[in-house]
């Protein structure tokens, strides 16, 4: 596909939508319509708004359109020995930058180099209203304005259309190698603790229930040293072992239960749930596979500290994600009326209410 | 400086607000007489001088609660301040308006090592968070040059910065959760001690609202641990675009310093007068490249990183041998503002952020326009991340110097944004820059600021006239002020 500036015709969809009336169901890749809950709305792809607009590695900055194919940034990052900091899932080959950033989803290096958010620097969106808006831009730091930019980050489309993102790239590290231990779910718990306090270059971690996995980044010299301190020797399918995991390609996946994705202080130690678990970040990031009710799962959860997501399967027409006390739903309706005041963005995607 | 309107307090409403206030708060926690509230008149940006018409000094979150919905009840203004180091006139008090001071909520409320967070109240002073926590060997990342002093509410609602950004980010990335009320008195919990949270990132939307949003009343910061060995060498440069070159290629290399900072000559000689650091002092600009990480790591990119800068240019690199030295080269640094003020009767600080790449261009600027203007510029500048600080030095006792520092001021951050930057990179636009944003954004973006504190604060009464400019005022403000030959905002009418 060619690299082609869409804005002006997505503009002009927006402004059909206003005037008939319709609502719209903004597509990517199509790679992520299993997230969020069924919507009703007019398709508008998007995905042929793309093309890297700028790319200068020493500046750490990366500026696409929204329809950008995430394999073919990815591809454009590695020649400079780059990457995006936050390890996106793709969940298909489609999938593109504008839908990372709208789903907000990162992958196994979030806790160490950030998720999407911490690394969008700005964003041009087309509002409700049809204008196109920038915020942020392409530096590292800038305070001027309110932070509109992060705030598209998970917003799930429901606040404006992703024209462009400008993203915060890192350098690929010199090595990255895999060590596993054996470990049951609270000893891995424990020892992750451990680890996090300790200045150790771990950029990724996966508890499958028996094994715990450890990948460590960094210079070969300080590989080696928290080898040590780790006390294990390296497995050697570091890549794939990630990527699987990353697109939840691996046989914990493989499943049609509901997935209950959970967000808990890493600290945390086991819930007592009904169904099978893998953690992720430290603990942080917790994948269940129970037919537990949502009420069941999130009680435990919302006591925990955490916040539980329906993430696939089961039934999309329910509460997905985590509702939201009645103060700050009144705040999302609000922020909703103003970046869309009729509504016609992905409407109840995020939650019934808007 | 601009003269602020001054419309006279009304004498009722204070009456009513004193009686309001006064039921629920100690007479010693609102202040009302003149002297007492001269210290509040200013923050770190003093030309912009006030006097509000009232201080309230709360300690409990109900407290606040109960203030601010007096405010809405009579319609009072609220100018929330923490320690009152800001250096954009973000704290400046309103005449008709409460000054919301957040100094008696200074305690640290609960350390949890095990999710390496702490939970503090916003007057807690930056510093005194890692200080707090440094037995768990712990430490708070974001070091704004001001940290002895500044609140961590004062950076939240700023989103500062500090020397560490580069690798470590700003306070946006290093917050996990907050505790805010609104102003019809409602609490709200953002965020979590999980990595993330349900709904809209809320989280990030009040990061850096300039206390337009809500009052800040908690909040959990992340906390890193120390890293096993920190080390900084020093390279000095006889030119400095070469200096600015050496940035891009230490980037390029793939390393991502803990800190990289760049200061030219004046500013290179003032604070070598001040503190005695040992700097080269006849260098055109020196870099300071921090490497932290643990010992063997530390060891071997320090070697890099002075291949590196030699091959870019460097004249000579040394290298910090022990902490004594590390920290004898951050002094000069970390003092520079001070250092500047030795030299000069005044000063004015500027913060824009520029595409890194831009940096020798935009010096070269700087220096011209400090000719055409007659008053000397020292340059410190967060090299790593494009965040300049041109300290503008003039004399406000000569007439006509401020408006001339002002000036020149404006025309660098306009120099900002032309080369694809920010007016602001850390420090706020307060009032201070507020007529800028009326060149950085479009009238309909503007709108859209305006549209996003009507959701929270539809009343307007949050810290008015702050951070975004109204489109009457950039009217105004175009009107006297043709930018590259055409006035901003053509579509609107001018008054």
């Amino acid at each position: 596909m060619s690299n082609t500036d869409h804005s002006q015709a997505i503009q002009d969809a927006v402004q059909t939508a206003l005037t008939d009336k319709t609502t719209l169901n903004i597509q990517g890749g199509n790679t992520k319509q299993f997230y969020g809950r069924r919507i009703q709305g007019r398709p508008l792809d998007v995905s042929v708004h793309r093309g890297i607009v700028s790319y200068e590695p020493t500046e750490l900055v990366l500026t696409a359109r929204c329809g950008t194919a995430l394999r073919e940034i990815e591809q454009a990052l590695d020649k400079h020995n780059q990457m995006l900091p936050f390890e996106p899932p793709h969940f298909g080959d489609t999938a593109t930058l504008g839908g990372a950033v709208a789903s907000g989803l990162s992958g196994p290096r979030r806790p160490y180099s950030g998720a999407v958010r911490d690394n969008v620097l700005g964003v041009k969106i087309i509002n409700g209203k049809g204008q196109i808006l920038s915020f942020g831009g392409e530096v590292m730091k800038n305070v001027a304005g309110y932070d509109a930019s992060r705030l598209m980050a998970g917003a799930m489309g429901t606040l404006g259309i992703l024209l462009e993102v400008s993203i915060k790239v890192l350098p690929k590290p010199a090595t990255e190698i895999t060590i596993a231990r054996s470990a049951d779910a609270a000893q891995a718990i424990q020892l992750m603790t451990e680890w996090t306090g300790q200045y150790l270059p771990v950029s990724a971690t996966y508890h499958d229930g028996k094994e715990l996995y450890i990948r460590l980044s960094g210079n070969n010299k300080a590989i080696e040293s928290a080898k040590r301190i780790i006390g294990s020797d390296s497995v050697d399918w570091s890549d794939m072992f990630w990527y699987n995991l990353r697109e939840q390609a691996n046989s914990f996946f493989m499943d049609d239960l509901p997935l209950w994705r959970l967000s808990l202080p890493a600290a945390t130690t086991p819930l007592q749930l009904q169904g099978d678990v893998v953690m992720e970040w430290d603990g942080g990031l917790r994948w269940l596979k129970s037919s537990a009710t949502a009420d069941n799962i999130r009680s435990l959860v919302n006591a925990a500290g955490g916040h539980a997501i329906l993430f696939r399967n089961g039934d999309r027409d329910s509460d997905i994600f985590n509702p939201l006390s009645a103060g700050l739903l009144n705040i999302h309706k609000n922020l909703k009326q103003a970046f869309d005041p009729q509504g016609i963005f992905n409407p109840q995607r995020l939650y019934a209410e808007f | 400086m601009n003269q602020a309107s001054k419309p006279v307090p009304d004498q009722d409403i204070a009456l009513r607000l004193a009686q309001r206030l006064g039921a629920v708060l100690p007479a010693e926690s609102l202040l009302s007489s003149a002297e007492e509230l001269r210290p509040y008149e200013c923050d770190g940006l003093s030309a912009y001088r006030r006097l509000p018409l009232m201080v309230a000094l709360p300690e409990t979150t109900e407290q606040v609660q109960h203030i601010l919905r007096v405010c809405r009840e009579l319609e009072v203004p609220v100018v929330a301040r923490g320690a009152g180091t800001g250096l954009s006139g973000g704290a400046l008090p309103l005449e008709n308006g409460l000054l919301l001071s957040l100094t008696k909520f200074n305690r640290i409320l609960e350390i949890d090592a095990h999710n390496h967070c702490a939970r503090v109240q916003p007057g807690v002073r930056n510093l005194a968070i890692s200080e707090a926590v440094a037995a768990h060997n712990l430490y708070y990342a974001p070091d704004p040059s001001s940290q002895i002093a500044c609140s961590i509410g004062g950076n939240v609602a700023e989103n500062s910065g500090g020397v560490h950004c580069l690798k470590y980010g700003l306070t946006v990335h290093n917050i996990m959760a907050l505790e805010i009320v609104t102003i019809d008195g409602e609490v709200l919990s953002l965020g979590s001690r999980a990595l993330d949270s349900a709904g809209y990132d809320l989280l990030a939307l009040m990061t850096g609202s300039e206390g337009m949003l809500g009052v800040i009343t908690e909040i959990t910061v992340k906390l890193l641990p120390n890293p096993e060995r920190a080390q900084v060498l020093l390279a000095a440069f006889d030119d400095v675009q070469k200096a600015g070159d050496a940035v891009a290629t230490l980037i390029g290399a793939g390393i991502i310093p803990a800190g990289l900072e760049m200061m030219d000559n004046p500013a290179i000689r003032a604070a070598e007068d001040f503190v005695h650091a040992g700097y080269p002092v006849d260098a055109a600009a020196i870099l300071l490249c921090e490497l932290d990480g643990t010992n063997d790591e530390v060891s071997i990119e320090i070697k890099r990183v002075r291949d590196v800068l030699l091959k870019a240019g460097a004249t000579e690199v040394r290298t910090a041998e022990n902490d004594q030295q590390r920290a004898s080269f951050w002094a000069g640094r970390k003092s520079a503002f001070p250092a500047v003020g030795r030299i000069s009767p005044d000063y004015y600080c500027m913060d824009g952020t520029i595409p890194r790449k831009h940096i020798a261009h935009v010096l070269k600027r700087i220096s011209e326009l400090s000719e055409e203007c007659g008053l000397q510029v020292a340059n410190v500048f967060h090299a790593g991340d494009g965040n300049l600080h041109p300290l503008i030095l003039y004399d406000a006792n000569t007439p006509g110097e401020l408006e001339k520092a002002e000036d020149f001021g404006a025309k660098i951050l306009e120099l900002s944004i032309e080369v694809g930057g920010t007016i602001t990179g850390e420090h706020g636009v307060g009032i201070e820059k507020i007529n800028q944003m009326c060149v950085q954004f479009s009238s309909d973006e503007l709108t859209q600021f305006h549209a996003i504190k009507a959701a929270f604060d539809p009343y307007g009464l949050l810290n008015p006239g702050k951070a975004v400019p109204t489109l009457h005022r950039c009217a105004e403000f175009g009107a006297m002020h043709v930018h590259g030959g055409k006035l901003p905002h053509p579509e609107l009418p001018r008054f």
